[in-house]
């Protein structure tokens, strides 16, 4: 390994400009001519629009122009996937105009469209549009959203029921726990996140008078999907007219996958104005716009034999879609949720239920990990759960029921086939790093100082890497889910890369110039890594679901496969050889068995001075494009292990120890990668103990839409993090890469309730639920304390 | 509208703003010094973070006409040409940063934590960024960076 | 925000007259409150008198054997005071907890005191301890202060221009902050002074309070285990997302023994 190459934990390459404030975010940019949109929003949850009275405003100082649902003539924003109910019949997918025309439902949602010369004009000026609403009853919960006699969010979705799906055979599973000997059951919520970049998202719309040509600068993770939705579906405007730019990022996880009403509206605007349109969220309407995460209520039932063997399990989920479907919103609760419920366990018979329903609140899609931590959480609790009700160890249960070493590739009953992956050996790891062994003695000094301490585990796997196209199109994918990346090697040798990911946080410039400078032998100085720019890169289906190594590396991979190909040739030419005697390495071109070799620089440069060069077999220029398509998820997995203490009189939590083992496959750069674990443990953690999104279920105002109520996680309620990786390779990628960008997230909720759970265990708590918050904890401490008082 | 005129990184600057012009705003709008970024409306992100006169405040809970006459340091005037500060420098030395959108108000308020406390300790780090929020890396490198940036403005 | 005249008025009196002159006129402070509440548009004065550049509010002495305290002065210049250290420790104590370093190096105790929000630590402070506020009018005693949720014996056009802290023979102040916001969920400041005990609570009811249990429970015994055995009744106290009224109670007791125990 050198210093600079696969393996090596190489500084980043971004970071002197994010340390010296020359990043370039979309409210950084500017263009001549701009003018400020400001997005006048529904105050009420559901409500018809009565009438619309934009004269005062129109009228307001600066004001340009004001457009309401009736001037809206274009699309609406499309759902990218598309699921079957049980009866075969297709989900219901309402309409949603970015504008709304005589219904409003929820709170946020977009009824005018406020143009002036300045943003503090905008807003002056929506304060005096005069909006008749007509309220109308909201239904909130999701528990709740399909039971009869509820108010409804469409007249399309009887019992506002968007889809109801299966997975698994239900005959199979009734069948194994028919034979039971004990059935363990448990009832979880995984409440609604908000995901909270910290960049609130930003658009800015321009119109080229002069060649027709619309750009759009977005916060977005995938600028070539949104240039196919907003230019195909929403807009009408060809490709070769729509350029989208998403520069500097600013954090994603998620919630800037999807197309969004706002881009519409500036490129829109920009285009019937003639005028460059720029929007930019207030925290505020990050809230209540930005799409949700999580927000499943679900019923489980785990069947075993007397020996703790895991005979089947039953799952009913119903997953709340908000007003609207959201761009992949359907997706995230069956197929990267239901197919996820075999976890690590051999369980031979599976049959999960999910009922999506729309609800007046924002819309809820993918966050850091998208369906499997809700799997994870609910298959991590309830095996815990077992293990108690059988009397069982909780690692022994694990460990007699993970899929053995040697069964791989194994099939599941939930439609996937799992590559690679030893549970036994991250399980091991993880053990000794958290010293689980001697946990009992850090419990009794705790109790010593007045404090319940508790360890929790959690062994998990997800499925990222999309995706095989061919596997999610016949599942309801709308779209290809490949990567494209070009190498475009330059005459003096140095070389830009070109992905269709995105990154916003994750470090592509230097991995992906890490995999580069080694592969071709080059100075990682010589390489620059572009993205993020339609008229850019060549194609792109953007970074989400831990994918751009795994999918983008590998197109990488391919690309250069292709021009070490070419090079070969020309160097064959050079050295007069036969090309099948020509070996690369270390970016040196030689004869096998002879002392001739020819330099990377001047293979290059014959490329593109082609005068001594084999013209008559070969086009000059060294520059490939490559698409790849994988074959299969990828499946990371790992185990992760949380102590907490709790203070049994203020019900306060503190996180003391967190161990994650995980197995990500191929680490090109072990710092980013475990900078991307703590995130994602952070998020985690968030989930678990801190973060929840509430909505009045009366008037569906979001009463935690601020960072006053909504609480995210800052540097005093984290520990430092023990995280080490212990990976098999995946085996059907070129890389051997599986991904690491969501497992932090995925892997430890539930190891953190597992152990406020067994820290309260000995006062006879059996379940909390998330987030854990000082509050919840002493709630749960005094009812059991009075239960016992009573007995 | 009033002018409002102030040093910024060393650099005399002067504009006429509103009274309700936010100090980022002037920043960023005006002065075009874009690394000073706004991730709330609520002030408690902390991405905004500059300092005033020597210390670190919150430029978007800050009316640009309070700081008339003010000296201001941003993000950008930080570093000695090409040279980084201790502490810009320790954070790329520890990845203490991913998406990079809070890390100039972190920056700014870990320099002036390190000036009334020249060696914090992980809990008293921890404490200072009470006013900072990253989504990104889960504070772990950043503590770690602002140790080592510590460390390093010793000299 | 909406827009509004501006005026930095160089002295007390001067900020007065400008306050007496404008209708819809507010004051500002560090504006720690009063900005987040401009920028959602929850407020519109017509005028903003700015106290920021009036000097003689600023400062620290020791007074009476006691400590005056600028009603300009930081937070951040109170925790670090080695006049507040030495005389009133917990006063420091206090001041270092509130809101975040940013907040500190703006915010400042007459802003915070004016404005009498149910969750600010100031408010326990100036009750915990018997202070004396003083305004541009007349001085006002703690007891007689605080009225209600963001509301205080200040009559119009009077302007805080330091607080008086006797110094107490012990002093200590413990916070339960709120995750998401770090106001106070309760705060209590309890002191030993030579008239007897104050227990002042913050956080819990509609402004900060005296509670008379626990000053009769310290008064017999100025232990931590005697506030923290007193079960207090929820009745009254703030209920939200989170905290119940029921759960405040039971943290006031469990903030005023560690507040106890703190104590120097």
């Amino acid at each position: 390994m050198t210093a600079t190459g696969i393996g090596a934990s190489v500084k980043r390459k971004e970071d002197y400009r994010f340390l010296t404030g020359q990043g370039s975010y979309t409210d950084d940019i500017n263009r001549h001519g701009q003018v400020y949109a400001y997005i006048l929003r529904s105050p009420h949850a559901h409500a018809e629009i009565a009438k619309i009275d934009t004269s005062a405003a129109e009228s307001a100082p600066g004001v340009i122009a004001i457009f309401t649902g009736a001037d809206y003539d274009k699309g609406g924003l499309p759902a990218g996937w598309q699921i079957h109910s049980k009866d075969g019949s297709p989900m219901i997918e309402p309409p949603h105009l970015p504008l709304c025309k005589d219904r409003v439902r929820h709170v946020g949602d977009q009824v005018a469209l406020v143009i002036a010369e300045t943003y503090a004009q905008a807003k002056d000026a929506a304060e005096q549009i005069d909006v008749t609403y007509k309220e109308l009853p909201a239904i909130i919960s999701t528990a709740d959203a399909d039971k009869p006699g509820k108010p409804q969010v469409w007249a399309d979705a009887k019992n506002n029921t968007c889809f109801d799906w299966h997975l698994g055979d239900k005959a199979a599973t009734d069948a194994a726990f028919a034979k039971a000997h004990h059935v363990t059951k448990i009832d979880l919520v995984n409440q609604r996140l908000v995901p909270n970049a910290m960049e609130p998202r930003a658009a800015v719309g321009d119109y080229d008078r002069a060649t027709g040509e619309y750009t759009l600068y977005t916060t977005s993770q995938n600028p070539h999907v949104i240039r196919l939705l907003m230019g195909a579906f929403v807009l009408q405007i060809p490709e070769h007219k729509l350029r989208v730019v998403a520069p500097d990022v600013g954090g994603g996880f998620g919630s800037k996958i999807f197309h969004y009403a706002e881009e519409a509206l500036v490129t829109w605007a920009a285009g019937k104005l003639r005028r460059p349109v720029k929007w930019t969220a207030e925290r505020g309407e990050s809230f209540l716009t930005d799409a949700q995460g999580r927000d499943h209520v679900s019923h489980a039932e785990l069947a075993m034999d007397k020996d703790g063997k895991f005979l089947g399990l039953r799952v009913s989920t119903v997953a709340n879609m908000g007003a609207y479907l959201s761009t992949f919103a359907p997706c995230v609760p069956t197929y990267l949720y239901a197919t996820l419920l075999a976890g690590v366990y051999t369980t031979p018979a599976i049959y999960a239920e999910v009922k999506a329903v729309f609800t007046n609140t924002v819309v809820v899609d993918a966050y850091r990990g998208a369906g499997r931590p809700e799997a994870t959480y609910l298959l991590e609790r309830l095996v815990d759960k077992a293990a108690r009700e059988m009397k069982m160890d909780r690692v022994e249960i694990r460990r007699k029921n993970f899929i053995p070493r040697d069964a791989f590739p194994y099939q599941t009953p939930v439609a996937l086939q799992y590559d690679s992956g030893d549970y036994f050996a991250t399980l091991e790891a993880a053990l000794k790093a958290s010293d689980w062994a001697g946990f009992e003695s850090r419990r009794a000094d705790a109790k010593k100082r007045g404090k319940l301490r508790g360890i929790g585990i959690s062994t998990y796997i997800e499925a990222c890497g999309i995706a095989p196209s061919a596997v999610v199109g016949s599942l309801g994918a709308r779209a290809g889910l490949y990567e494209c990346g070009s190498i475009r090697v330059h005459p003096t040798g140095s070389v830009t890369v070109f992905t269709g990911t995105h990154s916003h946080g994750q470090g592509h410039e230097t991995t992906f110039s890490q995999l580069v400078s080694d592969t071709l032998g080059i100075p990682i100085e010589n390489v620059e890594v572009s993205h993020g720019d339609t008229n850019k890169i060549p194609f792109g289906m953007g970074t989400y679901g831990s994918r751009s190594l795994a999918v983008g590396g590998s197109a990488l991979v391919k690309a250069m496969d292709k021009i070490v190909a070419k090079a070969k040739r020309i160097a064959a030419h050079l050295m007069e050889a036969s090309v099948a005697d020509v070996e690369f390495k270390n970016g040196t071109f030689t004869v096998a068995g002879t002392d001739k070799n020819v330099p990377w620089g001047t293979v290059a440069l014959t490329a593109y001075v082609p005068h001594n060069y084999p013209i008559t077999e070969l086009e000059p220029g060294l520059e490939e494009t490559a698409f790849y398509d994988p074959l299969n998820f990828t499946y990371p997995g790992g185990c992760h292990i949380c102590e907490v203490e709790v203070d049994p009189d203020t019900g306060v939590t503190q996180i003391v120890n967190f161990t994650a083992v995980d197995d990500i496959g191929r680490v090109i750069n072990p710092m980013i990668v475990e900078g991307q674990v703590h995130g994602g443990v952070a998020q985690g953690i968030g989930q678990a103990l801190l973060e929840n999104c509430v909505y009045d279920e009366e008037s569906g105002q979001l009463l935690t839409g601020s960072l006053m109520d909504y609480c995210m996680p800052r540097a005093d309620d984290l520990p430092n993090f023990k995280v080490a990786t212990q990976s098999t390779m995946c085996t059907h990628n070129p890389l051997g890469a599986k991904g690491v960008g969501e497992v932090g997230a995925i892997g430890s909720p539930p190891a953190v309730i597992n152990a406020v759970l067994d820290a309260l265990s000995p006062l006879g708590v059996e379940d909390i639920s998330m987030p854990a918050t000082p509050l919840k904890v002493w709630q749960a401490i005094h009812s059991a304390s009075a239960k016992v008082a009573a007995e | 509208m009033p002018t409002v005129e102030m040093t910024v990184n060393g650099k005399r600057a002067s504009a006429q703003v509103e009274g309700r012009t936010l100090l980022v705003q002037f920043l960023r709008e005006k002065l075009g010094l874009t690394g000073t970024h706004i991730g709330c409306d609520t002030s408690q992100c902390g991405a905004c973070v500059v300092h005033i006169d020597g210390r670190a405040v919150k430029s978007c809970t800050m009316l640009a006409v309070q700081a008339n006459g003010a000296s201001v340091m941003t993000i950008e005037g930080l570093a000695n040409g090409e040279k980084l500060h201790p502490m810009q420098e320790a954070f790329r030395d520890n990845h203490g940063l991913q998406c990079g959108f809070c890390t100039p108000g972190m920056v700014m308020t870990a320099i002036d934590l390190v000036k009334n406390n020249p060696a914090p300790s992980e809990e008293e780090i921890r404490h200072g960024l009470e006013g900072n929020i990253c989504r990104c890396t889960g504070y772990h490198n950043i503590v770690k960076a602002v140790k080592a940036g510590a460390a390093a403005m010793k000299g | 925000m909406h827009d509004f005249g501006y005026h930095r008025p160089a002295s007390a009196a001067d900020a007065a007259g400008l306050l007496a002159g404008k209708n819809e006129a507010k004051i500002v402070a560090g504006g720690m409150t009063l900005i987040p509440t401009l920028k959602q548009r929850l407020a519109q004065p017509s005028d903003l008198i700015d106290l920021g550049g009036i000097a003689e509010l600023k400062g620290i002495k020791v007074e009476s054997g006691g400590i005056t305290i600028g009603a300009m002065t930081t937070h951040a210049d109170v925790e670090r005071s080695t006049d507040v250290r030495k005389t009133i420790p917990a006063l420091a104590v206090l001041a270092s907890g509130i809101g975040d370093p940013l907040v500190r190096n703006r915010g400042t105790m007459g802003g915070s005191v004016a404005n009498s929000d149910p969750a600010a630590d100031y408010p326990a402070a100036v009750l915990g301890l018997g202070a004396t506020v003083r305004t541009n009018k007349r001085e006002i005693k703690a007891d007689d202060f605080f009225k209600g949720m963001f509301e205080t014996a200040l009559q119009d056009g009077e302007i805080i221009t330091a607080i008086h802290f006797p110094k107490p023979e012990k002093a200590g102040y413990s916070k339960f902050a709120n995750p998401a916001s770090r106001y106070a969920i309760v705060g209590v400041f309890v002191a030993r002074t030579s008239g007897g005990i104050r227990v002042a609570v913050t956080g819990a009811g509609p402004c900060a309070y005296r509670s008379k249990e626990l000053e009769g429970a310290l008064s017999a015994n100025f232990t931590p285990d005697a506030v923290k055995a007193v079960k207090l009744s929820a009745d009254g106290l703030n209920s939200d997302l989170h905290a119940t009224a029921e759960y405040r109670a039971h943290l006031i007791s469990v903030m005023a023994s560690r507040a106890v125990a703190a104590a120097s």
